[in-house]
């Protein structure tokens, strides 16, 4: 893939995308927005680097809320970073994946998998766009507001350095679809997000990842 | 086309002729510099705002009964998904929002379409008083029980009941009147809007003493009296439109500015004991829609009654 910088990605991205690509993608940002009455707090404005969003995952619509909440510019050039067994396990939920959200689908189980989702992730942010990005690995079904930070986006800051990694908060959304639940409740949603940092030279890997949840967790004030 | 005459639809025109001159006068003050920066801003959002509002009441108005009852629906569930953000609710109290959002707030407002007022009068103080709890207290959650499924009925009161009394005027027959009661909505909406956008017109410029500082930092006593006594004016200068002889028509108005006023203080209470300043941000300029709201809130009930029950 070749791509020149963010202006002439967009431009392709929006050129090749079919029609009912576009329209699902309109629907979705559209509900999104309506139902939840989205917005996003403090978002930095887009600088030269290639972006890794990171957030606390607590529902399926963690990834959906993020993405709709980023301008459209943004948005376009930012792909989710899933789970490959969850989104190839039907002809919709692969459509969706590939075309609507160009998700970057990674294998999970590390026996079976080819390819090494890190390099497979920091590829993507080498050709210039962002992703977003998961850092518990799963879903937070815990009371806790934050599971303990899997090592993987240690590594892909290092696989990747020229990227910045932007912490957010997705907030309410864990009380709009609580797990369990099928309905929706309507409240007001939020992303907050915080500036952007990356792992010092010689900080240790542990260091990091309590120093990147700290940043996350120092947004996750409810009052909006 | 006589609802193009009516004397709702004069209440519009006399309205955007109001909008248009305040427009030109807020430009004025930027482009020779009298205010500037954020004040300039918010204003111009403020006055924006207004213009989009004004414009879809107008707009509803004129496309009739049924419009107007499904709008203040879709207020309901924006001032209802506001009122429930801030609460205390938890995991256990999904479902009971749910039936609150989907269940209870779509049967209100069928209840108040249909015309069954004694329904409507019923359903949520009582039925929902006594059942949402029922739904909450079978999921075994029972810190903060009796704060969660307050806050939930408050907000069913506040953004659902009380706002479906302003559709429900419509539905009223008034012996002796000569307008529709679109008339008497219209008349409503503006007296308590104009008390609100003149109490802060007063406070800004004569604003001395606060009223309630822990409540509430930008009321003031002069912009409270000023802006009370101003609006009921107007209220009594359009006792033309009303039902009302002129000295009734300005008692009724300083009724429903005294409970618009009443709401607003009370809303502000809630926000300030939840550390927000405002409800959302779906109104520019004006924060969330229960901010544009609280006063109509309050005052919509006390004015279908004093118009139901002929306490005039």
């Amino acid at each position: 893939m070749t791509v020149c910088g963010h202006v002439k990605y967009k431009v392709t991205c929006e050129m090749t995308a079919t029609i009912p690509v576009r329209m699902a993608r309109s629907a979705l940002v559209g509900t999104a927005r309506a139902l939840l009455s989205l917005r996003a707090i403090d978002l930095p404005p887009p600088g030269a680097h290639p972006r890794i969003y990171v957030a606390n995952h607590v529902s399926h619509a963690d990834f959906v809320a993020l993405w709709s909440v980023l301008p459209k510019p943004q948005r376009l050039r930012t792909r989710p970073v899933a789970g490959a067994d969850y989104w190839q396990a039907s002809n919709l939920k692969r459509w969706i994946a590939d075309q609507v959200f160009r998700a970057v689908l990674i294998d999970r189980d590390p026996a079976k998998r080819q390819t090494d989702p890190v390099e497979t992730v920091a590829n993507v942010l080498r050709a210039g766009e962002d992703v977003i990005f998961f850092p518990e690995g799963t879903r937070n079904l815990t009371d806790a507001p934050l599971l303990p930070l899997k090592s993987g986006i240690f590594h892909l800051a290092h696989a990747a350095p020229m990227a910045e990694i932007v912490p957010a908060w997705i907030l309410n959304l864990d009380r709009i679809l609580p797990k369990g639940s099928i309905l929706p409740v309507p409240l007001n949603c939020a992303v907050r997000f915080g500036a952007p940092l990356r792992p010092d030279k010689d900080e240790s890997r542990d260091a990091f990842l309590i120093r990147l949840a700290e940043a996350m967790l120092a947004l996750s004030d409810r009052r909006i | 086309m006589s609802r193009f005459y009516s004397p709702s639809a004069f209440v519009f025109y006399g309205l955007f002729a109001f909008l248009i001159v305040a427009t030109l006068i807020a430009r004025t003050l930027i482009r020779r510099g009298k205010v500037g920066g954020d004040t300039a801003r918010n204003l111009m959002d403020r006055i924006w705002a207004w213009w989009v509002m004004i414009g879809v009441l107008a707009l509803i108005f004129t496309l009739g009964a049924t419009a107007i009852t499904v709008f203040f629906a879709l207020c309901s569930v924006a001032a209802l998904r506001e009122f429930a953000t801030i609460t205390h609710t938890r995991r256990a109290d999904h479902d009971a929002l749910a039936v609150a959002f989907y269940v209870v707030l779509p049967l209100q407002y069928l209840l108040v379409w249909l015309h069954v007022p004694i329904f409507a009068t019923l359903l949520i103080p009582v039925y929902c008083f006594l059942l949402l709890p029922v739904v909450t207290v079978f999921k075994g959650e029972v810190k903060d029980f009796l704060t969660r499924v307050s806050e939930t009925q408050w907000g069913l009161m506040v953004c659902v009941y009380c706002v479906s009394h302003i559709p429900a005027i419509l539905q009223l027959d008034i012996p002796g009147y000569r307008y529709s009661a679109f008339t008497l909505v219209a008349w409503l909406i503006l007296v308590v809007q104009a008390s609100d956008v003149l109490q802060y017109v007063w406070g800004k410029s004569l604003g001395r003493h606060l009223l309630a500082p822990r409540v509430s930092p930008s009321k003031t006593v002069e912009g409270l009296l000023g802006g009370m006594l101003s609006a009921s004016l107007l209220g009594m200068a359009l006792a033309g439109i009303t039902p009302f002889a002129w000295w009734q028509a300005g008692l009724v108005a300083l009724v429903v500015t005294t409970f618009g006023f009443l709401g607003g203080l009370i809303m502000s209470a809630i926000k300030r004991d939840r550390g927000v300043k405002d409800w959302g941000t779906l109104v520019q300029g004006h924060g969330g829609i229960l901010d544009r709201l609280d006063s109509l809130v309050f005052s919509a009930p006390v004015f279908l009654h004093i118009l139901a029950w002929g306490w005039l």
